[in-house]
């Protein structure tokens, strides 16, 4: 995983909550191998038409179409568990989104794959958001060891995130590693448990 | 974690099953031993993770794969060879081939016991009460209505499950949905679970399991359970579950992968002990009464837009919350819908009965009992989930009773709920769904989705519009 620390980066505005993974990345698209065919498939129906041309979306228009960060509004990756609609962020160039709320799994997707979801108020996001619009083209800067977001103007907001998946995004650490080395405590978890519930194993 | 302080208190349903998977505890994160991890077709990313990175299955035994994502619903006959896009064909093939590679257990095209990843594991007893487990599938949540913790995950933290047999969580927060009383005539399970995610909201159970209880899900079959428990995640919930009970025992018993012998008594004992102590604590609670509850359909873009079949189309400009309004006329404006106008007069193209929320064999009754009434004015599909539903229902002769009402019998799978096996909507089509999603485009590129129960979905097919199936069963 490519680890995440800083990023000064433009920054596209998307008004409009309960973003689900469908429209992130409709699923006639789930059997593509992960790479760069991602990068035209996030919000595909949102931003092509059926013979390919392009429609208005705000990640088809300079500069939103540079974006590597989005600031988005709550309930951001609701619904179903495709990892590929954060290949598609991923590859389109998102390397972080903003948002007031992310539903669970699409959140655990992100830190699975080095994009960093953080979480600011509503009032926030919706100033940011704002901000974006009335300034195309205007950048933000996150640092996740400081966990800070800072506009354009300057403004400074920190968030929380877990420790852990703090260390594996600035580490590039995937969770494997750190599972194996508690393989003595798996394997006497697992002797026990056998034996309590045998029938499980029959 | 002070694990004396918390035996001591009440616990949950979901404290027994959590503490009991404990590995480690690292950092604020646990280590939780998953007893097995259900994966389809889609899984392709995950074994593609494992290859490159030279990794096996851990304990293939405890891993289970279903080929339902991508098959197709006719012309089954001629097995995997009889799909005839190639990328689509690839993907089962993959699943076998994967499947066999790491030697996990395989429900393929041809298996007389093929089915949805959440329709074959309860049949076949894998389901069982006190289990984790992980599904690559969001509505992995089904399976909690047998009382175990099951939720979906994922590509990189499936390939990490079957690495690992192992997934790092942090504890979530509670919710208890109590929902009490007799249901109304012609209301289904998937009315009550439709009214509690318009209730609490789409996001209304993030961070939280849920723990169905009161005396409707007491009364309730294990297939109403498992349509309950399966939407959980529409109201954002990874997981939703059900005290097990003596429906959940009598329904595995003599499943085959249900203990047996003496081992059943034991297993049993132990589910026994499963339910919520007197005085455990949620971190919240919400109540129904299931006497307001009448047949639901949605008419928006989201699970929670939807209401009584008896009611409008809401208006944007009456919502105060002017990112509420904006969502709400977007929704309205693709699903080419009027502000105020009756959730009765909407006239669909299709209908679609099936899904791992709604194609067991109660929902097919239900929707045969429907049928019985009238014939099909629209195309109208049922596709049961698996192929012991669907032996099941032509025992009873529910096929002849859909066939004589102009309706289609289908074969198993996922079908026209992801739309990817190639059935789908043209754009513009408008379709009553016994599905779980109608996000923009769920059912095809342009299609609009009205959720329904099987009753009121065989009811729109004999009408040709969204109908209070109520009205249809009285007059017969």
């Amino acid at each position: 995983m490519t680890p995440f620390t800083t990023i000064t980066a433009i920054a596209a505005p998307i008004d409009e909550p309960n973003v689900d993974t469908n429209q992130l990345c409709p699923t006639r698209f789930n059997k593509v191998p992960r790479g760069p065919a991602y990068a035209r498939i996030l919000f595909h129906d949102r931003r092509f038409n059926a013979d390919g041309s392009e429609k208005e979306h705000i990640l088809n228009a300079e500069p939103f179409n540079r974006a590597q960060i989005i600031v988005a509004d709550r309930n951001w990756g609701s619904g179903s568990s495709r990892e590929s609609a954060v290949y598609a962020l991923y590859e389109f160039g998102i390397r972080c989104v903003i948002a007031p709320s992310f539903a669970d799994i699409h959140l655990n997707n992100c830190y699975k794959n080095g994009l960093l979801p953080v979480v600011l108020d509503e009032a926030q996001c919706e100033a940011l958001r704002k901000q974006l619009r009335e300034h195309p083209g205007s950048t933000i800067s996150v640092d996740l060891a400081a966990q800070t977001v800072t506009d354009a103007q300057g403004k400074t907001h920190g968030f929380d995130i877990h420790p852990v998946r703090k260390k594996c995004l600035l580490e590039g650490l995937d969770d494997i590693a750190r599972t194996l080395q508690y393989k003595d405590a798996f394997d006497a978890f697992e002797a026990a448990y056998k034996k309590e519930r045998a029938w499980l194993y029959a | 974690m002070n694990q004396t302080a918390r035996s001591a208190s009440p616990q949950t349903l979901v404290d027994k099953i959590w503490n009991r998977h404990v590995v480690v505890e690292d950092g604020g994160e646990l280590l939780l031993h998953v007893d097995r991890a259900f994966i389809h077709e889609g899984a392709s990313h995950a074994f593609d993770k494992l290859a490159e990175e030279g990794r096996s299955v851990a304990r293939p035994k405890q891993v289970f794969a279903f080929a339902d994502h991508y098959v197709p619903t006719t012309g089954r006959d001629k097995g995997v060879d009889g799909i005839a896009n190639a990328e689509i064909r690839n993907m089962v093939l993959q699943l076998h081939a994967n499947s066999a590679k790491h030697g996990i257990t395989l429900f393929g095209i041809d298996d007389p016991r093929q089915g949805i990843l959440h329709i074959v594991p309860p049949e076949q007893g894998i389901t069982q009460p006190g289990l984790l487990i992980c599904g690559a599938d969001s509505h992995t949540a089904t399976h909690g209505a047998f009382g175990c913790i099951a939720f979906g995950i994922g590509a990189s933290e499936m390939m990490h499950v079957m690495a690992t047999q192992a997934i790092w969580q942090r504890r979530q927060k509670s919710m208890r949905i109590t929902i009490d009383g007799e249901l109304g005539f012609g209301i289904s399970p998937k009315d009550i679970i439709l009214a509690i995610i318009a209730k609490i909201g789409v996001d209304g159970g993030t961070g939280h399991i849920v723990e169905y209880a009161g005396s409707t899900l007491r009364a309730m079959s294990m297939e109403g359970r498992m349509t309950v428990c399966n939407m959980s995640i529409e109201a954002g919930a990874r997981a939703g579950m059900v005290a097990p009970d003596e429906t959940t025992f009598s329904y595995l018993q003599g499943r085959p992968y249900a203990p047996k012998g003496a081992q059943w008594d034991e297993a049993l004992a132990a589910w026994k002990q499963l339910p919520s102590d007197e005085g455990a604590r949620y971190d919240r609670e919400v109540a129904l009464n299931a006497a307001d509850i009448a047949p639901m359909v949605t008419w928006g873009t989201n699970p929670a837009q939807g209401g009584p079949v008896t009611g409008v189309v809401p208006n944007p400009r009456e919502i105060k919350d002017a990112i509420i309004a904006q969502e709400v006329a977007s929704a309205i404006e693709y699903q080419g819908l009027t502000p105020g106008m009756a959730l009765c007069d909407i006239e669909v193209d299709k209908v679609f009965i099936g899904s791992c929320t709604n194609s067991r064999i109660e929902d097919i009754r239900a929707a045969a009992q429907v049928a019985k009434l009238g014939k099909a004015v629209v195309p109208a599909w049922i596709v049961p989930g698996s192929q012991l539903v669907k032996r099941q229902a032509e025992q009873e002769g529910l096929d002849t009773i859909f066939r004589n009402a102009g309706f289609e019998w289908r074969e198993p799978g996922c079908s026209l709920c992801t739309a990817i096996n190639g059935d789908q909507l043209r754009p513009g089509e408008r379709c009553a769904s016994t599905s779980n999603r109608n996000f923009k485009g769920r059912q095809g590129t342009g299609g609009r989705t009205h959720l329904v129960s099987p009753a009121m979905a065989a009811a729109a097919a004999i009408k040709g519009k969204l109908t209070d199936v109520r009205e249809l069963l009285k007059n017969s």
